[in-house]
């Protein structure tokens, strides 16, 4: 260390005097802190005191308006409307069991209820209003009103509340709201999250929650010493949610609910073009309003234990073995590894012996000779147990992972189920039992172990008819503010494509056309005039029938035994710009159970053909038809490009 | 063997000053958290034993010649800033912000540890490179990273109070030890040149929440709102105050923070202007005291090492209470030895030790 010098020899006066100005500086501070408690204290301290009494200045919240949703024409599907909410501030109120007795009559409920929801009451800050009820009735409204002079210290205020259109409609795919629970609390209170607050807890409401919910203003207002408002003091507005306008077509939607009316099933009907979801109908529905207002516990016990699920999204949730349409994987995976010819003939006598057990084809009498093509055109069973059995399981799994299945379709809704693929690896470790031969036959007609959502299905043959374009399947077309202006454009979205022999590809689309249109096609019933459709049919078992069992009539096996019901179809068959998959739960067979509804939607959709479809593809020919409200948003749209 | 002349010069004023505002802080932590509930049952003797560790450190701080602290400047920095690093790698994030370090035992704020740190490294650069008459720009290059490193660090949690009390202690020393007029110049045209690009460098809510610091009326629900309700306490405390634990603004919970940063406003309340100036000229009994005994430190380094403490202080004290009583910006600094926080605490006590040190070391001798 370098020796010590004296400080007085070093410094001099320079640092004596520095030394100096800076204790008077720190005296000039103080004297100026001093000034300013005068000035709080002594000038103003009467005033000060006079507010403190009953502090009269309070924060109250401004709620935010949530956004629209609007179907891809402008029509509205979700708004809100102002609801009247009663709360009371406890310690402006004089005589609190005198008040909450009045109030309880007015209500209708019982005194208790009302007290004990002032002791649930969060402790954070004193005079904060306590929610007692948050959608009067215009009665209990007026009651309240004219008896206000008496009840000091309880306000009514007024917040926009959801309100669904047109209960259940399209309710799985635009979901609903729910109050925050408190465990979503912790997490969310730094995005000015607060207890009470509603935010969406399924579907669009709750993929698109930022979008939606708008940010939450308030004001600084002085009150009375009965807690009533003498004037706002300052304001910061609230800022509305987003608007959304969704891919859906209302009326596409509305049709595929009605059909489906009275049965338990999916129907998603899709662009196949740009992945745009024009209807996701899941049947039975539930009424959002519901969600919103609240469930007494007998009605969420009825709803949670309906055994036909409703809360379910069947479309996207429900994983049912997809039967005879997952034929068309099995067809593209013996053409790709060579294993048949387009040309090669097999013969089917009506069932198939494999070892001890025998496999039946659907048509007892059997097909008799047929090539690759008629084989599934006419849905043979027996060829494709050949195929199963050339192919084997895990040859066909990659297929059908190919294809898209056992992943999910990155749909934005919560809760995509991803489906099952088996492999001979899988089972062994699933179960510790090795693959049987007798299952590659089963998995070849879409039994066994396979299962596949609805939606995976609609993708799968969207890709065959599309030319091999996986999209992500679009629910929200853009977002947009309360002026109409763009916000957010959501573009189709190109996953993969499709790896397979352009030959493979065209096979395919052109059997798929058979299905349809041929007179032996099992999905003739399906048939539009004038519209050259693709598709296939599927019946998927729920429960295997003994090999000696004779087939019975659908009516006389119970429902929960019954056959689940497939038919998938896309037209026109060249440039699809629709298709529609139909899964009708218990229903019996495709052909008869729904391939007719599927029939209905198509038809409902080319009644009024909402546009022409040019050469030019995909990607930028999606605008829909504008109506006022998005002439502005696509000219925003061309700008942003 | 401790020598004589040590006892005789320790400065038993300051730290009996100290003393006295500990004790009054405690009176005043009492009735913030009596009305808390179970939440704030524990405060009160938490405070207390880390007031208790802070004499220890306060002890250990005095008992060693601070010429050690002049050696070991650079690696206690360095330490400093470790912690630091290691705040935004596992910090735990409290409403937004990673400020606090689990050590284990205790959960502790890295960035009070760091300003009498940074000020040690300071002060042991310029002690060793005197210039008479000025620092000029160049001399000043190292200084400015020895204080930009720590200042972004803490900006990064983000706290960004911490980081402006660390830049005006910095500056504050380095006006103390004196830049060559033109220097000043250019430095003081520089940092306002540069205000706009930073303005515009910033993000859209960066800006706002500047702005809301600046005028909390900005935000009327938030900070605004909570200065309002500090006016309104401090205000009606009057001349005598509403009495002991008779404060209702603080009791009613109107003051989010009211047993840490907006703990004055209890006092104001409660014991009114009378009770204020008491603290207040404590605090400035203290401020002197420590500047005296710097000034008649026996070289340099101890000199600047009393004086860059006592800035220390003086800055939490004008700010703190400058903020409650509404005259600057909200931001998050502690009053020292009064607020309710463990490193704090702690690292005030031992910065006390300091100055105590610094006092008892005057005379110019050798072992």
């Amino acid at each position: 260390m370098s020796p010590l010098r004296p400080l007085s020899v070093s410094d001099g006066n320079g640092e004596r005097l520095r030394f100096q100005v800076a204790m008077y500086l720190v005296v000039v501070v103080f004297v100026g802190l001093l000034l300013r408690l005068w000035y709080l204290q002594l000038i103003h301290g009467e005033t000060y005191r006079s507010l403190s009494e009953h502090n009269r200045i309070r924060i109250e919240d401004i709620a935010p308006t949530r956004g629209i949703i609007y179907d891809r024409y402008g029509r509205i599907l979700v708004d809100n409307r102002p609801a009247f909410k009663l709360a009371i501030v406890p310690e402006d109120v004089s005589d609190l069991q005198q008040t909450l007795f009045h109030l309880s009559q007015i209500l209708g409920v019982d005194r208790g209820q009302l007290s004990e929801k002032i002791q649930g009451a969060p402790k954070g800050a004193p005079f904060r209003p306590i929610v007692l009820r948050r959608d009067m009735t215009r009665d209990q409204l007026a009651a309240v009103e004219s008896h206000r002079f008496h009840l000091p210290g309880v306000m009514v205020q007024i917040e926009p509340r959801r309100s669904y259109e047109r209960p259940s409609f399209a309710a799985h795919l635009i979901g609903y709201l729910g109050e925050i629970e408190e465990a979503q609390l912790k997490d969310r209170r730094p995005q000015g999250y607060k207890l009470g607050d509603y935010l969406g807890k399924y579907g669009v409401e709750m993929e698109w929650e930022g979008m939606l919910k708008g940010k939450r203003g308030g004001r600084q207002v002085e009150a009375d010493a009965m807690g009533r408002q003498l004037r706002i003091l300052r304001e910061v507005s609230s800022r509305p949610g987003r608007n959304l306008v969704l891919a859906l077509d209302a009326r596409l939607q509305h049709r595929a609910e009605a059909v489906l009316e009275g049965k338990a099933g999916a129907i998603i009907v899709l662009d196949p073009d740009n992945g745009d979801i024009l209807a996701m109908a899941s049947s039975p529905a539930f009424d959002q309003n519901q969600f919103v207002r609240g469930f007494s516990s007998s009605e969420w016990q009825a709803i949670v234990g309906d055994p036909l699920h409703p809360l379910e999204n069947k479309g996207i949730q429900g994983q049912y073995p997809p039967g005879s349409t997952f034929k068309p994987v099995v067809v593209a995976a013996a053409l790709e590894e060579g294993v048949v010819e387009p040309g090669t003939v097999l013969n089917c006598q009506g069932e198939y012996r494999l070892g001890n057990r025998t496999y039946r084809c659907w048509k007892k009498e059997g097909h008799g000779q047929l090539a690759l093509r008629e084989a599934l055109v006419q849905s043979c069973d027996v060829y494709f147990y050949q195929l199963g059995q050339m192919l084997g399981v895990d040859r066909m799994a990659s297929y059908a992972r190919l294809f898209g299945l056992d992943s999910r379709t990155q749909i934005r809704l919560n809760n995509e189920a991803r489906g099952l693929v088996p492999t001979s690896q899988w089972k062994l470790k699933r179960y510790s039992v090795p693959w049987q031969k007798g299952e590659d036959l089963n998995v070849a007609i879409g039994q066994g172990f396979l299962l596949a959502t609805p939606i995976q299905i609609g993708m799968l043959y969207g890709a065959i008819g599309n030319g091999g374009k996986f999209l992500r399947p679009r629910v929200v077309l853009r977002v947009e503010d309360t002026s109409g202006r763009l916000v957010h454009n959501v573009y189709p979205d190109m996953l993969r494509k499709l790896a397979l022999r352009p030959a493979t590809l065209s096979f395919l689309q052109e059997a798929l056309v058979g299905v349809i249109q041929e007179p032996y096609g099992t999905g003739r019933a399906a048939q539009l005039h004038g519209i050259k459709m693709a598709g296939k049919t599927g019946t998927a078992q729920v429960v295997r029938m003994a090999d000696d069992e004779e087939e019975q009539d659908a009516s006389e096996v119970p429902y929960e035994f019954r056959d689940h019901a497939w038919f998938v179809a896309y037209a026109p068959a060249e440039t699809p710009e629709i298709l529609v998959v139909v899964l009708v739960e218990h229903g019996g067979h495709g052909a008869s159970a729904a391939a007719p509804l599927a029939r209905q939607v198509m038809e409902e959709y080319f009644k009024s053909r909402p546009r022409v479809k040019t050469a030019q593809s995909s990607a930028d020919s999606d605008k829909p038809a504008l109506g006022i409200n998005q002439q502005a948003a696509a000219s925003g749209q061309q700008a942003v490009r | 063997m401790i020598d004589r002349r040590l006892i005789q010069n320790f400065d038993w004023l300051l730290l009996l000053l100290a003393c006295a505002i500990v004790a009054t802080g405690l009176v005043i932590l009492y009735s913030a958290v009596s009305s808390g509930g179970k939440a704030h049952s524990g405060i009160l003797m938490r405070q207390i034993y880390w007031l208790g560790i802070g004499f220890v450190a306060m002890a250990l701080a005095f008992s060693l010649d601070y010429q050690w602290l002049e050696r070991f400047a650079y690696p206690l920095y360095i330490g400093g800033l470790l912690l630091l690093v290691a705040v935004l790698v596992h910090g735990k994030t409290v409403s937004g912000s990673k400020r606090w370090l689990d050590l284990g035992l205790v959960v502790a704020q890295p960035s009070e540890l760091m300003k009498p740190l940074l000020v040690i490294a300071l002060a042991r650069y310029f002690a060793r490179q005197e210039k008479r008459d000025g620092y000029r720009i160049r001399d000043l290059g190292l200084p400015a990273i020895i204080v930009v490193i720590p200042v972004l660090l803490v900006l990064l949690e983000p706290d960004l109070g911490t980081a402006m009390i660390l830049l005006i202690i910095s500056v504050s020393v380095v006006l103390f030890v004196g830049v060559q007029p033109f220097s000043l110049l250019v430095l003081a045209g520089c940092s306002l040149g540069s205000l706009p690009l930073l303005w515009f460098l910033m993000k859209g809510y960066q800006r706002q929440r500047i702005l809301t610091l600046i005028e909390p009326s900005r935000d009327p629900l938030g900070a605004g709102y909570h200065i309002i309700q500090s006016k309104i306490a401090v205000g009606s405390g009057q001349f005598w105050g509403k009495g002991f634990l008779e404060g209702t603004q603080s009791q009613l919970r109107f003051i989010p923070e009211h047993h840490t940063d907006f703990i004055f406003s209890v006092l104001a309340e409660e014991w009114g202007f009378l009770g204020s100036i008491l603290l207040l000229g404590l605090f400035l009994c203290l401020l002197l005291r420590g500047l005296s005994l710097a000034r008649r430190s026996r070289d340099h380094f101890g000199a600047l090492l009393g004086f860059g403490i006592t800035v220390i202080l003086f800055w939490h004290v004008a700010v703190n209470i400058g903020m409650v009583l509404g005259m600057l910006p909200v931001v998050g600094i502690p009053l020292p030895l009064v607020s309710y926080g463990g490193s704090s605490a702690v690292v005030t006590m031992a910065s006390i030790g300091i100055l105590l040190n610094v006092g008892m070391r005057k005379f110019v001798f050798q072992k």
